[in-house]
């Protein structure tokens, strides 16, 4: 695996792959390549793919943050569970997302019981453990994570456990960004572990509704590279078609196995984003059947309309790859890692995050 | 969030899997959603396998790379 792995980064083969980027790439004018994964983000900006593009070749990110598209509402919720006594557990990322109010660390500031897990069968374990009180779980994640939750539910939890679903698909979402007339998007970067579950059916309709090459790629710097000659040659020879090139993880059908246990445990339904508003058949929500297990309808929570966007703050530009951190009035100045005013400076995988946390200061196309 | 991160296997019990990332971190792992077997890989995202990665696999990819690099060659160089 480590001799695969040197092959995956071989600097020969980057040179070569760079160079073919750059005679195909000539005579296109200005291409604009998104694709939709904090990963994906992350592996751009760590290695620096950007400042190897030609001039007229831009990659944007889109909305590919799990935690930074999670609207507020949805953390107001979890808040106030946790104001009614019951343990929320989440991933590590969402602890200091802001609600319309304050984060879930406010809330723990303030004597709440929140406890990051690293997996949602931790969760399990700890309601397992301490019977007497009451778990909600925060679920929250693409398809890339909705299958574990399923999987728990499917399983049956124990009684003291339950679940504020909020998970989010990514084909809607690139739905929504090619229809924003002024993006301009050329071509799309698909999520590799998002394919792993969905495979790549879900995509087939952008290039043959929208004549946009998509290619799913995986994460490796080669994968990110080739993936981009790749939609770069399509646009060359006039084509839109569907490539798959992280076919070492990702099939035409997925994980059949994980889309069961999502088709049992969840509906789908229209969702809001963080800053995006309302998506249609975007979010899940778990199944009448398993109603009984949904911390909302357990526990009769109901919040107002959250504020998802400060003033001044700029995510839902950034969130759709309208603008780069540095455009925002806030990057780096009243918003830091240390004391993050919008959602895509507090994830990991939030863009603006990963530009300050690589000290990007500038940025010019 | 959706980083997924490979792992070999080392020992399975029912749904649950021992797997090794390397340097010794060994984890308990769900592998509801795989078929696997010990000393497989399986790409592990927040305690689940997601799938099995195998060596033919990763070899395709580096033919398809090399493929997409010749293939290119062998057109006339519009310029």
């Amino acid at each position: 695996m480590s001799i695969m792995k040197l092959k995956f980064r071989d600097s020969t083969l980057a040179k070569k792959v760079i160079d073919k980027i750059n005679d195909t790439s000539r005579e296109l004018g200005y291409v604009k390549i998104c694709h939709v994964c904090g990963t994906h983000e992350w592996a751009i900006t760590h290695y620096g793919i950007r400042s190897l593009l030609p001039k007229n070749v831009d990659v944007i990110a889109g909305p590919g943050c799990p935690v930074c598209v999670t609207p507020a509402s949805e953390i107001d919720e979890s808040i106030k569970l946790a104001e009614n006594g019951a343990v929320i557990a989440c991933y590590g990322d969402m602890l200091r997302v802001p609600g319309s109010h304050g984060s879930l660390l406010d809330a723990k500031a303030e004597g709440a019981d929140i406890r990051v897990v690293y997996s949602v069968s931790d969760v399990v374990k700890m309601a397992r453990q301490e019977p007497n009180r009451e778990f909600v779980f925060f679920a929250i994640g693409f398809e890339t994570t909705a299958p574990s939750t399923a999987i728990e539910v499917l399983r049956g939890p124990p009684k003291n456990l339950s679940f504020l679903v909020s998970h989010r698909l990514i084909p809607p979402a690139m739905e929504l960004l090619v229809g924003i007339g002024d993006l301009h998007i050329d071509g799309f970067i698909a999520p590799g572990h998002v394919s792993t579950i969905i495979g790549l059916k879900p995509y087939e309709i952008f290039p043959r509704a929208y004549r946009m090459p998509t290619v799913v790629a995986g994460f490796e710097p080669l994968d990110i590279l080739f993936a981009i000659y790749m939609i770069l040659r399509q646009i060359k020879r006039g084509e839109a078609r569907l490539e798959n090139e992280y076919m070492r993880v990702v099939s035409w059908d997925g994980n059949i196995k994980a889309q069961e246990f999502m088709n049992k445990a969840y509906n789908v339904v229209d969702g809001n984003w963080r800053g995006l508003g309302k998506l249609p058949l975007s979010a899940l929500r778990l199944s009448e059947k398993y109603s009984k297990f949904d911390a909302r309808e357990k526990f009769g929570v109901k919040v107002e309309e959250g504020k998802d966007i400060h003033p001044g703050c700029q995510c839902h530009l950034i969130m759709i790859g309208k603008i780069k951190p540095p455009e925002c009035p806030l990057y780096m100045r009243a918003c830091t890692p240390q004391r993050p005013i919008g959602a895509c400076m507090v994830s990991m995988e939030g863009t603006c995050r990963i530009w300050a946390k690589h000290q990007i200061k500038n940025y010019e196309i | 969030m959706c980083l997924a991160i490979p792992a070999r296997v080392v020992d399975i019990n029912g749904n649950k899997a021992k797997v090794d990332f390397g340097e010794g971190i060994i984890r308990e792992v769900d592998v509801t959603l795989v078929n696997v077997k010990v000393g497989e890989y399986v790409l592990v995202h927040a305690g689940y396998a997601i799938q099995v990665l195998s060596p033919d696999e990763a070899e395709e990819t580096i033919k398809l790379w090399n493929e997409l690099l010749e293939f290119e060659k062998q057109q006339p160089k519009m310029r």
